[in-house]
């Protein structure tokens, strides 16, 4: 097996309403500061990975930020594939670095959603997912499309009010606990229940946020990492599962691709997921979290909401998961929104997550999933 | 303005015949496969030998929304309206409104049928569900 990949570098911009921000500059920031947090200067990065932008959408996004920070890489591309983006940026930006194509590797990402589109641009953009001649016509948003699954998901397993909100409540009380959080107030199952509906059953409490931010994360060979000052978080598996990428063609309402992704990612690390100490799951809406803590075998099928309810997914629980605040509470800024959990992760594993730091925290699990829980990749993280 | 279908060379036939207040949908010649919406391949088999079939219009509602927050400016007046997955008798899968006095009530399971809704000013006919007893 050739040496692992490692994180040496992680950075996230502010987040949330950032005023005068530019879908480029957001980019900039997060990558000067991952650079400097894994001890590198930018002329040593030579691969660099970026996303996409919803705000200022370009066919060669990779080439505009090298152009736009100033970096030559001998390798660069554009990746997108929504949600997924981040979590399959790493799994690339590890092979690149294990096949030793590349010593480091940023990937970055960022947009100004809140303040470069407002939350009604970015809503109807948003919807442009949709097919454009079998959803769009029928007035389909993303949060339509995850209400189908949330409401064929609950009547399949008999899953009721309380359990969904259970995972925005947590998802809240764990962003209270981080500084850059959006949104930091605590909530109730009440006020998950009593906020406006979107597209029944899912009301806005279920539903992630609108933000800008950036974020940015260097991926290092193994070799390359050696003389770097971080704690070292090794890349120990990766895994992808693709089923379908409307939800009126996907194969079925409440089993995903997650469940693949997942089963290669844990095959590939030799682990399973009792092993696992915290996890950053993706969670766009309540029922995206849902669905892939059962998928993803973390809970059997219909329990994760019960369990959640019971405190499971809370720091010191069982599956802590989501310890930022993720897309619900903490913010989501495309495809710098799965990166968050990235980051994340990576922060427990060093032990530099302060008052949300789960204890002895030596396997993460992160997973990202894009589309109508269409793309999914899996990760499991590990702590040297 | 709501989305008017533009029609490509995979969809032609489709949306031809929902102009005429037909319903079709295709079968593979290669494995019998029956395809959720028109293409140039099947996505069973890959081969590109694909008949066109005349659907019966009737189905069930497999799950559905009822959408709060429209999309674009478009939907608004419509708030609330359903949306939902409608599995016709045939096999096939479309994404639909459900219309009528009583769509609100829908429910996982009901059988519905095929109307057709007239969309701009070319007459072009959207496929769409109402609820049968």
């Amino acid at each position: 097996m050739p040496a692992r990949a490692a994180i040496t570098g992680v950075a996230e911009t502010d987040i949330g309403r950032v005023e005068g921000s530019t879908v480029m500059s957001l980019h900039s920031q997060a990558a000067r500061d991952a650079i400097a947090d894994a001890g590198l200067e930018p002329e040593d990065i030579d691969g660099v990975l970026c996303g996409y932008s919803t705000v200022e959408p370009h066919m060669m996004l990779s080439s505009v930020f090298c152009e736009y920070f100033g970096l030559k890489p001998t390798f660069t591309t554009a990746i997108s594939a929504g949600g997924a983006t981040a979590c399959i940026m790493l799994a690339t930006a590890a092979a690149l670095v294990e096949a030793n194509k590349c010593r480091h590797v940023l990937m970055v990402m960022g947009d100004n959603r809140l303040t470069g589109l407002s939350r009604s641009g970015t809503v109807a953009a948003l919807a442009g997912v949709g097919h454009p001649q079998f959803e769009q016509p029928y007035g389909m948003t993303i949060p339509a499309a995850y209400a189908l699954v949330a409401q064929a998901y609950l009547h399949e397993y008999g899953i009721g009010r309380d359990e969904l909100s259970a995972l925005a409540v947590t998802g809240r009380k764990h962003a209270g606990l981080h500084p850059k959080a959006q949104m930091r107030e605590p909530i109730t199952l009440e006020d998950v229940a009593d906020s406006r509906v979107i597209a029944s059953p899912l009301n806005l409490l279920d539903c992630c946020l609108i933000s800008d931010g950036g974020a940015a994360v260097v991926v290092s060979s193994s070799a390359a990492a050696r003389d770097l000052p971080n704690v070292q978080v090794e890349v120990l598996g990766t895994g992808q599962g693709h089923t379908h990428e409307h939800i009126f063609g996907a194969p079925s309402l409440t089993s995903f691709g997650c469940a693949d992704s997942s089963r290669i990612a844990f095959g590939e690390a030799g682990v399973k997921p009792a092993d696992i100490d915290v996890t950053e799951i993706y969670d766009s809406f309540t029922i995206t979290l849902l669905v892939e803590l059962e998928s993803i075998g973390f809970f059997e099928k219909g329990e994760a909401g019960q369990a959640a309810l019971g405190g499971a997914l809370e720091i010191g629980g069982r599956v802590p998961c989501n310890t930022h605040g993720g897309l619900l509470s903490f913010g989501h800024a495309g495809a710098a929104g799965g990166a968050f959990h990235i980051i994340e992760a990576v922060r427990q594993l060093r032990g530099q997550a302060d008052a949300r730091q789960v204890a002895n925290a030596e396997l993460a699990f992160v997973h990202g999933d894009g589309g109508i829980l269409s793309a999914h990749c899996s990760t499991v993280l590990g702590r040297v | 303005m709501k989305p008017i279908p533009a029609a490509n060379a995979d969809t032609q036939a489709y949306w031809e015949a929902a102009a005429k207040e037909r319903l079709l949908y295709q079968v593979c010649g290669g494995c019998s496969h029956t395809l959720s919406y028109p293409r140039g391949v099947c996505p069973r088999c890959h081969s590109g030998d694909l008949a066109w079939r005349e659907s019966s219009g009737r189905g069930r509602i497999v799950t559905f929304s009822i959408v709060h927050r429209a999309p674009t400016p478009a939907f608004k007046a419509d708030v609330p309206y359903v949306l939902a997955l409608v599995d016709f008798d045939e096999g096939f899968r479309l994404m639909m409104n459900v219309l009528g006095d009583d769509a609100l009530d829908t429910k996982i399971g009901d059988p519905v049928e095929v109307i057709f809704e007239a969309r701009g000013e070319a007459q072009d006919k959207l496929p769409q569900a109402r609820r049968t007893k």
